[in-house]
């Protein structure tokens, strides 16, 4: 059976990208955050996972509002990215794994989570991002991937309880997967920050701290937390830190920490990273 | 039956974009998911009251987008992941756009990042 080896989480703020492509990591400004995925990118280099299943939220690329799904499973050859509208760069296809996407979307709508399915699915900076920074100069990055992508735009937006065992869920269905392969499982955006509104700029370092520990040891606290609750104390896109619970929740096994980063700001959200390995 | 009232939670200066909000919003959102594509992005450009227009938006909506005011676009049903394609088209940045929504300059509001990623005690 298969084995999640661990869970990575990380920010996807848009200038990432762009400070990867324009060759800006030694920069004062971004020195620091890219400093933070170090440790996370060597762990990757010696466990060389086979799968990520990246839990992520699309911003308007792929979904609009006229057919907006809470969850949605990717299960195609390969994920393209295309133009968001800001011009950001293109990249190859992401490889995919659809036969493990099909058995994920029959396990998960066998334990009562109705996801939707896409045979095709185009994948934002909240995908890329992330696949940038731990595997930096792999486009693609050597490993197959499942996207699963979670509703941050519409609300109602899923519970936080109801993202945490979703990754339970995803965790179950990799163990019951016969393939031998190692999966990582990837969950993108936060930490606290909030785009829209008079409150704009809002960051909440202490509550920011708090995930970061409670993602190791108790994720069952964040678990318990509403939407709106995370929106007041992580800003009305904080409440991204759902895809993390997902990630956090898909482990199952002994769970130790390998390494986090916190930074604030990039652009105006506190970025984090975490690793947790998966025993 | 259960209600959910996402607006009778209200967290000062933060806008629920629950489906009130997404149904006077619709097509000012739709005009900017158009914006994925270069070639609206040009022709909005050229012609942006006329491109509002034709996505059925109203007078006042015209207005918030022509004004480029962050504040009024969202409580004319705009949604922040949309709108930021549109003011992506003027090069506005995400700082820019917590500049103008919060009535600081560009350097308060980045000192005002800064001061919150500080350890407090």
């Amino acid at each position: 059976m298969a084995k999640i080896v661990g869970a990575l989480t990380s920010s996807h703020i848009p200038s990432i990208g762009n400070a990867i492509s324009s060759g800006k990591q030694n920069d004062a400004y971004w020195k620091a955050f890219f400093a933070g995925y170090v440790p996370v990118v060597e762990w990757l280099d010696a466990e060389k996972p086979d799968v990520a299943i990246v839990v992520y939220n699309d911003h308007g690329l792929n979904f609009f509002l006229n057919n907006l799904p809470t969850f949605a499973v990717g299960a195609a050859q390969e994920y393209m990215t295309k133009d968001e509208g800001w011009g950001l760069p293109l990249f190859p296809p992401y490889k995919g794994y659809p036969e493990f996407s099909w058995h994920l979307i029959e396990s998960l709508v066998e334990q009562e989570f109705d996801i939707a399915m896409c045979q095709e699915l185009v994948v934002d900076h909240a995908f890329i991002n992330p696949m940038r920074l731990f595997w930096p100069g792999q486009n693609p990055p050597p490993i197959r991937t499942i996207p699963v992508s979670v509703n941050t735009v519409q609300y109602p937006l899923p519970r936080p309880s109801r993202c945490y065992a979703l990754g339970k869920a995803i965790g179950a269905a990799v163990a019951s997967w016969p393939g031998d392969e190692k999966v990582v499982i990837i969950g993108t955006g936060g930490m606290s920050h909030q785009l829209d509104g008079e409150r704009a700029g809002f960051i909440n370092r202490k509550f920011d701290e708090l995930c970061l520990e409670a993602l190791v040891s108790e994720p069952e606290i964040l678990a318990r937390y509403s939407i709106l609750e995370l929106v007041r104390e992580a800003g009305a896109q904080g409440a991204e830190i759902i895809m993390w619970l997902i990630a956090r929740g898909a482990l199952t096994g002994k769970v130790s920490k390998i390494h986090s980063s916190y930074h604030v700001p990039i652009s105006n959200t506190a970025a984090g990273v975490l690793a947790l390995a998966n025993q | 039956m259960f209600v959910v009232n996402t607006q009778s939670n209200k967290i000062p200066g933060t806008y629920i974009f629950d489906g009130a909000m997404a149904m006077k919003g619709y097509a000012l959102n739709r005009m900017c998911y158009s914006f994925n594509s270069a070639e609206s992005r040009k022709k909005f450009k050229a012609f942006p009251d006329a491109y509002c227009r034709s996505y059925g938006l109203s007078r006042e909506q015209i207005n918030a987008v022509t004004d480029l005011d962050v504040l009024r676009m969202l409580q004319l049903g705009g949604n922040i992941y949309y709108l930021a394609k549109l003011t992506g088209i003027y090069g506005m940045t995400v700082q820019d756009i917590g500049a103008q929504q919060t009535g600081k300059s560009i350097d308060e509001f980045r000192a005002m990042l800064l001061a919150q990623g500080q350890l407090t005690e």
